[in-house]
């Protein structure tokens, strides 16, 4: 390969007809081909011995960027006028365009208005440089601090977890960055020692202090107070050296989901959810492995029939909507043609979607799982079934009242399947909007969708315009998710850790004292406790088993363990 | 006559690297070519070398009868004389006109002195006959080999940059006739020659490919044989080590015999013999062949440019061969590190260490009288034994001790009794030290020894220092306010600081380029900075002010490094010259000249009395300050080198460079001892521990690597009798001694130091992309 990149090297000459466009551009008229030729090799062989120069600049410079200020530099060496004001925006600024048999390459050059100048906002003042000391090891070991890199990369973690075999000590897989013709016999002795190597045996044994971390940790994440929780959540978003601690905070927050559904202790499942979302904002860790745990998890969280106790008052709507936006972004992340982790939740989404007994609630979960999916999930798999949708909604709103709770389902299923398909109807259909012929397309819903459609396109319309008006200052709102009710909001999508503060008086728990299942718990505590695996298999929602069947298997064996160690935080 | 001339001889040797002590900068060259002779210095060095050349003798003669080719590379003053010498030397060679080319011989030496130096190489040949007389000659040639190795690979590289004339001359050493088309045959024939014989011969022998390839095509190249030329390289340029690579991309872009010309890397090619070690076995094979086969082209070719060092004993094997090739000149002559250096350190000044008796008791409970014991223990220990590898103390003149210094050397007593003892199981600790906001302008950071400042050398050719302590840093009153000041009272020194100057960082403002080197005066009062601009700048850390500009290097100046001891600091740069300086003067002392392409780096030597430099032409060199020659010369590395490090006892030497790899190297002996492979990218930074066992490493690949230097040295069985052959077989041990190896995010480490108490601090600008 070396071979062939010195070949085109030696190849590399500056056409000819470059050398006659520049001899034009300074009036030198014809220029006879040989000159030319004698031209390009000259100039061709000049450029290079500038660019050695160059790069002994970049070295000394202690970059890997070659930079103009270095070809600035090695043309002083050769005492040549460097190049004054070269700087371009662009990679290349040339224009091409061609027309009437002539080619040509030209500078672009904009009018520049001077009062866009001068009123455009001065750019932000570089930082100074400054200094900060930490510790990159103590005693010959690498502390787990942000600003150490992960102790585990997320590289390893996954050969760890997906080719145990091959997994070495860091350091040692590596080799000499010289590899001579003569060393390819070592080097192969050096590979055959690898593979001699045996499977390290993992140890999932953590220290005294990661113990405590994870007491606290945990502790945090499900306790009373907002800001520690927004704390341990922010070091659980954040901290690199999680790794080891990943099996058992993945199996807290799968057997938490697990005993609140039945429980019904919507905070709790709040809570636990948001822990979801820190781990996977964790730029360090491989979640791969715990997918099995964390996704069933989060799929009862959005389709469970019941997740609080009083479903007329509390919001779980916005515990449905927050982990179908989770589900949505691992199936982001995660999702690969092996696992096919999307394709299957869609299925399962819509196998519950089409059922015809399946409640309101977990119509709602439904539907916002996939909403959340995009928008091409959103046009094949909902719009097609919203005139049944409609004609279902219609038959709660319009008929005699059976329940209260059924209402207000068919309320919110109502106001979701608006928000989420008018945007892309908006898209999709072409104008004009006619209330008819919505109402003949999509029926009961129609005439609502229409209005919205025509709210959404006018929405796009005005931000397009203010798109093009200010190129400079484009701040597009992040998308938000406020509940109105509760008062949790969550954030969306960004993997960047945000920490959500929630005034403690409008938490859930702390306004209702007491609960029928909770004997009577002071408003600090809250149980999180292990069950025996079937107990509660008759309140999990079914989708969950797709998921428990195909990673039994996978499952590591220490977790089994785990649960002894869960049932020893009980208080 | 032949002993009258010697003498003089010597001077021209001792002019090349000596520069008298004052002389403007203008004349510089000239003065490398006839400065006066410094007899008190020449004389000194004398026995030593004597010895030492003598003993020698027998390799040397061996080498000279067998490789008999005339050095074409003369450098002196009447080069061209001796260049048509030389020609019709061979023209009578190549007629087998022997008796002739005796008489001419004979006759030219007699005749003109400096030409003697053409009997370097073919005076063992005509030994036989002459007797003592040439026995006594030859004595002398190497002896004057061995005490200025550079002698044929100096000068004229200087020349070459200085003296145009000199260009054609070295030039026409390719306007041979020959058939160009022939030249494909010849290499290929030698290539089938070398593919065919046995195994052990066959590594040897392939080290030819290069420096014939590289002549070669030079030559096509400029008799205009563009084409051939062209196909010469596609055909050939495959075969080449990886590790010449770079090498080749310069060359494939020269394709016109006047590119040739203004190409002093590819012109020192030529001026320099490229040194080949063969073991003599080997050499006969060889030799046999292309008498044989009487091919000349070839034979020319290795006469004229290439050196052959030959030794007896067992061919070596690639794995050898290809440790120590990879350099811009090939190897290195053995005789060149025959030269006696005085590695030791020298005794350190006996200081009376006051024992205040609060320190103690708070710092120990066991009792004052035990504690006093030891630490004159130490002290004594240290100043009574004279280490027999030590210079005189007063070879090199040092600055005599002021009493700032005295209390900075008790300081250093009392902190080094807090060392921690490191080893394989007691790895340091290591403090990173982040510049955030560098925009990549990070370009050279240095800390004082004590560890309480730190400067950083910036690509927008400032040069900042920073404190490490909480105290700040504060600049000295002016002239009208100190005027103010009681200067008897007890805190003056407390009071003509400028309390309203108060601050964590100061900026140094004075140079026009980017700051490629920065340097702490070993008394923390001054900060050395040099930079793109060709200056080397001296700034005073009392007032923040630039005191001098050096200007000497017309080019950039790489890098930069006070001596252990203050007063002298040595810089090196594009212009391929590595200079000495004092910094009462404006003008460099010395000029050590004979690297072939920049001086990267430059570091002295623990006892001051040598400094080392790294060059891109992937060689090292250790100077003697006293008298200006080159007393070592390692090669090795196979990329430019960017950082060097003595161990803290002055026996040892590592370097790291571009090519990721560390070369431990043994002082004393002159040999490679051990090679650190495991970097990724360009080692920029190198550093032993205080007590020397581990060597920390911290490189582009954004990682500080810990080796077991301890172990590497003592592995090594390093006598007189390994020297002998100039090579010994290296372990592939690199992942036995890397005790540790650290991550940083995205942080490439620029800079290493380890504190008075075995705490090591690392340095670097956070990449934030």
């Amino acid at each position: 390969m070396a071979e062939e990149r010195r070949q085109k090297l030696c190849s590399v000459i500056l056409p000819t007809e470059s050398m006659k466009a520049i001899a034009e551009s300074v009036g030198v008229g014809s220029l006879q081909e040989e000159s030319c030729l004698a031209l390009s090799e000259e100039v061709s062989y000049r450029i290079k011995e500038i660019a050695q120069d160059a790069l002994k600049f970049m070295h000394h410079g202690k970059r890997r960027k070659l930079t103009t200020g270095d070809i600035d530099h090695a043309l002083k060496l050769k005492n040549v006028e460097p190049l004054y004001g070269f700087q371009s925006q662009e990679f290349i600024p040339f224009r091409f365009a061609s027309g009437g048999g002539r080619e040509l390459h030209f500078y672009e050059e904009k009018e520049v208005d001077l009062s866009d100048i001068i009123n455009t906002p001065l750019p932000r003042v570089p930082l100074d440089v400054s200094l900060k000391a930490h510790w990159l090891s103590i005693d010959g070991v690498q502390p787990a601090i942000p600003e150490n890199p992960p102790p585990v990369p997320k590289e390893q973690q996954k050969t760890d977890s997906t080719e145990p075999l091959k997994a070495v000590k860091p350091g040692q897989e590596e080799e000499g960055s010289i590899q001579t013709k003569g060393q390819g016999a070592s080097s192969a002795e050096v590979k055959g020692k690898e593979k001699m190597r045996m499977k390290p045996r993992s140890t999932h044994e953590l220290s005294v202090e990661q113990q405590l971390y994870y007491k606290e940790i945990t502790e945090a994440c499900v306790g009373s107070c907002e800001a520690k929780r927004a704390e341990a959540l922010q070091s659980i978003a954040t901290d690199p050296g999680l790794y080891q601690m990943l099996p058992r905070f993945s199996t807290f927050i799968s057997e938490g989901v697990r005993v609140n559904v039945v429980q019904n202790n919507l905070a709790l499942l709040i809570y636990l959810m948001r822990m979801v979302k820190a781990l996977m904002d964790n730029p360090t860790l491989y979640l791969e492995k715990y997918l099995h745990e964390l996704i069933p998890a989060v799929v009862t969280c959005i389709v469970s029939k019941q997740l609080c106790l009083r479903p007329d008052v509390d919001n779980h709507w916005a515990l449905r909507d927050f982990a179908a936006r989770l589900m949505a972004q691992s199936c982001k992340t995660f999702s690969t043609t092996t696992n096919n982790i999307q394709s299957r939740i869609t299925k399962t989404f819509t196998k519950a979607l089409l059922d015809d007994k399946t409640q309101w609630t977990t119509r709602y979960g439904c539907i916002a799982g996939l909403a959340e999916l995009g928008h091409d999930v959103i046009k094949t798999l909902i719009i097609p079934r919203l005139s049944v949708e409609g004609a279902r909604i219609k038959a709660v709103m319009d008929g005699p009242v059976v329940s209260n709770i059924d209402k207000i389902g068919a309320d919110h299923v109502q106001s979701l399947l608006l928000k989420h398909c008018a945007c892309v109807v908006a898209k999709t259909r072409p104008l004009p909007d006619m209330v008819d012929q919505y109402k003949a397309d999509y029926g009961y819903l129609g005439t609502m969708l229409c209005s919205h459609v025509v709210k959404a396109r006018a929405q796009a319309a005005f931000q397009a315009q203010t798109v093009n008006r200010t190129t400079l200052t484009i701040t597009q709102p992040r998308p938000t998710l406020s509940m109105s009710q509760s008062g949790l909001s969550a954030s969306s999508g960004s993997r960047t850790p945000n920490i959500i503060k929630v005034p403690s008086s409008l938490t859930l728990m702390s306004t209702r004292p007491g609960t029928p299942t909770q004997p009577s718990p002071p408003a600090t505590k809250y149980i999180v406790m292990a069950t025996s695996a079937g107990a509660a298999s008759t309140q999990q929602v079914r989708v969950l088993n797709e998921f428990v069947s195909l990673y039994l298997s996978r499952l590591p064996r220490h977790l089994y363990h785990f649960r002894a160690c869960l049932t020893s935080d009980r208080r | 006559i032949i002993r009258q001339k010697n003498p003089k001889k010597k001077t021209y040797y001792a002019a090349h690297v000596m520069t008298p002590l004052l002389s403007a900068p203008g004349e510089k060259m000239a003065a490398v070519q006839d400065a006066p002779m410094e007899l008190d210095s020449e004389k000194e060095t004398k026995p030593e070398i004597l010895s030492d050349g003598t003993s020698n003798l027998s390799g040397n003669t061996a080498s000279g009868t067998l490789s008999s080719p005339p050095l074409t590379a003369g450098g002196a003053p009447k080069q061209e004389d001796q260049q048509t010498l030389i020609a019709v030397l061979q023209f009578l060679r190549r007629n087998k006109l022997t008796e002739s080319v005796d008489i001419l011989r004979r006759e030219a030496c007699l005749e003109d002195q400096e030409d003697s130096q053409t009997l370097d190489g073919s005076g063992g040949g005509k030994g036989d006959g002459d007797g003592g007389d040439a026995n006594s000659l030859l004595s002398r040639v190497s002896i004057a080999s061995a005490a200025a190795p550079q002698s044929t690979l100096t000068p004229i590289p200087v020349k070459s940059e200085y003296d145009q004339p000199d260009v054609s001359v070295v030039l026409s050493a390719y306007s041979q006739q020959g058939d160009p088309s022939l030249y494909q045959v010849y290499y290929t024939g030698l290539k089938n020659f070398i593919e065919s014989v046995l195994d052990c011969h066959r590594a040897e022998l392939s080290q030819l490919f290069y420096p014939l390839f590289v002549h070669m095509y030079l030559e096509l190249v400029y008799n205009n044989h563009e084409t051939k030329a062209k196909a010469f390289f596609e055909k050939f340029s495959g075969d080449q080590e990886c590790y010449y690579q770079d090498d080749l991309q310069i060359l494939c872009g020269l394709t016109k015999k006047e590119h040739l010309k203004g190409n002093e890397a590819l012109l020192d090619f030529r001026t320099s013999r490229f040194v080949l070690r063969i073991s003599r076995d080997s050499y006969q094979l060889l030799k046999r062949h292309l008498q044989e086969r009487h091919n000349n082209q070839i034979w020319n070719i290795i006469q004229e440019h290439l050196y052959i060092d030959i030794f007896d004993g067992m061919p070596r094997s690639k794995s050898q061969i290809d440790s120590m090739s990879g350099s811009f000149a090939g190897e290195t002559r053995r005789e060149v590190n025959k030269a006696k250096v005085f590695y030791g350190l020298l005794k350190e000044p006996e200081i009376e260490v006051p024992l205040d008796d609060e320190d103690d008791e708070a710092e120990n409970e066991e009792g004052k009288p035990k504690k006093k014991k030891t630490k004159k223990d130490s002290m004594g220990s240290k100043s009574k034994k004279q280490d027999p590898n030590a210079p005189q103390q007063n070879r090199i003149p040092l600055p005599e001790l002021k009493d700032s210094d005295k209390l900075d050397k008790i300081m250093y007593m009392k902190e080094s009794t807090k060392r921690i003892r490191l080893g394989p199981e007691n790895l340091p600790s290591i403090c990173f030290y982040s510049f955030l906001n560098a925009y990549q302008g990070l370009t050279a950071v240095d800390f004082t020894d004590d560890s309480s400042l730190l400067a950083g050398g910036f690509a927008d050719s400032t040069v900042r220092v920073w404190s490490a302590t909480p105290k700040k840093l504060r600049k000295v009153k002016s002239a009208a306010e100190l005027n103010l000041i009681d200067k008897e009272s007890d805190d003056v020194l407390e009071r003509i600081m400028d309390e309203k100057t108060a601050s964590e960082s100061k900026n140094l403002y004075g140079h026009s380029g980017p700051v490629y080197g920065v340097s702490f005066s070993p008394d923390r009062n001054y900060l050395l900075s040099s930079s793109e601009d060709g200056t080397v700048r001296l700034w005073s850390l009392q007032t923040f002010t630039c005191l001098v500009g050096y200007k000497g290097h017309n080019y950039p100046v790489w890098d930069t490094h006070f001596s252990p001891f203050g007063y002298y600091f040595v810089s090196g740069g594009h212009d391929r010259v590595a200079r000495l300086w004092a910094t009462d003067h404006y003008q460099p002392l010395r000029i050590f000249a004979g690297h072939l392409a920049d001086v990267t780096c430059t570091r002295f030597h623990p006892n001051s009395n040598y400094v080392v430099t790294g060059s891109t032409d992937r060689t090292i060199r250790l100077w003697d300050v006293l008298n200006g020659n080159c007393v070592r010369f390692f090669t090795g590395h196979k990329g430019p080198i960017h950082s060097l490090a003595f161990s803290p006892n002055g026996k040892f030497l590592a370097s790291g460079s571009t090519d990721g790899r560390v070369l431990l190297w043994d002082i004393g002996h002159g040999l490679m001892i051990g090679e650190l492979k495991g970097h990724t990218d360009t080692i920029y930074a190198l550093k032993f521990s205080r007590d020397g066992e581990i060597l920390a490493s911290g490189s582009m690949d954004n990682t500080v690597r810990l080796w077991d230097s301890m172990k590497a040295f003592d592995d090594m069985e390093t006598d007189d009798f390994t020297a002998a052959t100039g090579h010994i077989p290296l372990p592939d041990n690199s992942q036995e001694l890397l005790l540790g190896m650290y991550h940083s995010k995205s942080t490439p480490v620029t800079h290493l130091h380890f504190t008075r108490r075995n705490l090591l601090l690392a340095a670097g600008a956070y990449n934030s992309q």
